[in-house]
């Protein structure tokens, strides 16, 4: 049913779009926090990664990327320590004064084409030949994985975790919720930047449109990796990221393969979302009403 | 190990809700300490825990910690040298993390190693399993289950280990066994009795049990409307029945219809 092709880049995709996933276990289900930062912090890992890559730098483009990412989730966080916003708003503030600053980012055009520039891809194409597109997806998304699941275990890691978990608890220990709250949401801002920086060399275009509505995207994978994994180790949380945002690229391929038209997606993510989160509080909600 | 002098908190002041909740407390505890606080609601006990713990600051007064005056200290700068237990057994773990990590999480931050990147080694694992077999509760054969499926009491027994898995300087038990029932509770003061005379630890407990508050620790303090209005300590407090400590609080005027018995005074 599906050609080769369309696998291979539904893999290739999958393991981009899974970082998204990842950044969205840290703040969504880690911190308890729907961080609506995503969808800009996402464009603008696209926009810095085109314009260092056009300048000549792809490589350092995912750095830079990943950077400024991080700096968007800073000042969703200290819109939110500091001056008190409640999340979702301070999220909302910072990804409408992200518009701008990835229109800024790309010469105040809304794209940038990227067709003569190289990429971390095409710098790997002599080397990797055909696979030269999934294996540096895979292998950054596997090390970012690694990496993210090493560090949920270190005291800052375990700090951040506690501070989602169990408010009360961490106010009563040597925990400064504001110093992890942030910490937790410049990484994951970090991790949706560094998955928008690989999608732009990937198919060699930023455009300011490419964020728009990745955290629902990002939160469909997360939940139907947790749908097939058990719940508990973290490292289990992880692999359902990456594995339930492969799946969710085989969706949309079959969908697409389907004929369904491409415009329809969205609403088909956003129906998956409402549902996954919103079917164990129905069930709650019947038994107290009986 | 904590000295408090002339701490005074008034709450609201100016409005007709003014409430002042410490009036003037001085209290100097020496190493290995383990003082009981007995009181009617509203005499001040916890207040005074949060002023310690740091989570309130008091209007007047200082409070000195070890020879370190921490009375300007953020409370979460101070818990690395306090640990403290609230009656409610749920605040004091994380539900959704399993009971090593838990541990792992109270043994790094006191452990006083610096990196925020240190982790947990083979041999510390071990030793938490040896810490929480000592506990005679199983919990060492389930150190990968989320705390959230333990019961309240064997979540407080694990809070407890927590708080002194790196021996604090001061523990604050906050009438930590009030919400379990009486077995649970017999065994969590059982353990809180041994890990505190194990480790030396100077320790505050605020108890409505008489009994407890009698046969625990080497002293007795009595609160009323934010003043320490009795103390007892030596001979004096060894040789005290429940029905003479009634009898003090008489003395005192004290009411406090929260006060449990064991015998029918």
């Amino acid at each position: 049913m599906l050609s080769g092709a369309v696998i291979l880049s539904a893999l290739e995709l999958g393991c981009i779009y899974a970082l998204v996933a990842l950044a969205l276990l840290v703040s969504f289900r880690i911190l308890n926090i729907a961080d609506m930062t995503t969808d800009g912090s996402f464009t603008l890992g696209c926009a810095v990664s085109a314009t260092v890559a056009v300048a000549g730098h792809p490589i350092l483009a995912l750095p830079a990327a990943m950077l400024a990412g991080a700096a968007a989730g800073g000042i969703t966080a200290l819109l939110q320590t500091r001056f008190r916003i409640p999340s979702i708003l301070a999220g909302i503030i910072t990804n409408t004064g992200l518009y701008t600053v990835n229109l800024a980012v790309m010469g105040f055009s809304s794209n940038v084409n990227m067709l003569k520039t190289d990429t971390v891809f095409t710098l790997l194409r002599p080397l990797l030949g055909p696979s030269y597109r999934i294996v540096p997806a895979a292998v950054v998304t596997v090390l970012s994985a690694v990496l993210l699941v090493l560090f949920l275990k270190t005291r800052l890691g375990l700090s951040i975790r506690a501070t989602g978990d169990n408010p009360d608890m961490v106010r009563a220990s040597s925990i400064n919720t504001g110093f992890t709250i942030t910490v937790g949401l410049c990484l994951s801002n970090a991790l949706t930047a560094l998955s928008g920086a690989l999608l732009a060399q990937y198919q060699k275009t930023a455009d300011i449109n490419l964020g728009t509505g990745m955290v629902i995207i990002g939160l469909a994978s997360l939940i139907i990796g947790e749908s097939l994994f058990p719940r508990g180790k973290l490292w289990m949380k992880a692999a359902g990221a990456l594995v339930g945002s492969l799946l969710y690229r085989f969706i949309i391929a079959i969908a697409l393969r389907m004929d369904l038209p491409s415009e329809c997606l969205k609403l088909i993510s956003a129906v998956i979302v409402a549902l996954a989160i919103g079917l164990p509080g129905l069930k709650k909600g019947r038994k107290a009403a009986c | 190990m904590l000295k408090l002098t002339n701490i005074t908190k008034t709450f609201a002041p100016g409005t007709v809700n003014q409430k002042t909740a410490l009036c003037g407390i001085d209290l100097h505890l020496a190493p290995g300490d383990f003082v009981t606080v007995l009181g009617s609601n509203g005499a001040g006990k916890s207040t005074l825990f949060s002023v310690i713990a740091g989570s309130i600051r008091p209007d007047t007064g200082s409070v000195i910690l070890d020879g370190q005056d921490v009375t300007a200290l953020p409370d979460y700068k101070r818990s690395k040298y306090i640990g403290r237990l609230f009656q409610d057994p749920l605040k004091g773990t994380a539900p959704n993390m399993t009971i090593a990590e838990n541990l792992a999480l109270a043994y790094l931050r006191s452990s006083g190693r610096h990196s925020p990147f240190s982790m947990v080694s083979a041999a510390e694992r071990r030793e938490f399993r040896d810490r929480l077999s000592q506990l005679g509760l199983g919990l060492e054969d389930r150190m990968d289950s989320p705390v959230g499926l333990l019961s309240g009491g064997q979540r407080q027994a694990l809070t407890l280990l927590m708080a002194t898995l790196v021996t604090p300087k001061l523990l604050l038990l906050d009438e930590h066994t009030a919400a379990l029932d009486p077995a649970t509770a017999e065994k969590v003061l059982e353990l809180t009795k041994s890990i505190v005379a194990q480790n030396r630890i100077t320790c505050l407990m605020i108890t409505h049990d008489i009994s407890s508050a009698l046969q625990l620790g080497n002293r007795t303090i009595i609160m009323n409307a934010g003043k320490i209005v009795g103390e007892l300590d030596g001979p004096e407090r060894a040789n005290m029945d429940e029905g003479q400590l009634l009898e003090v609080f008489r003395r005192f005027r004290l009411n406090d219809d929260r006060l449990l018995f064991r015998d029918a005074p």
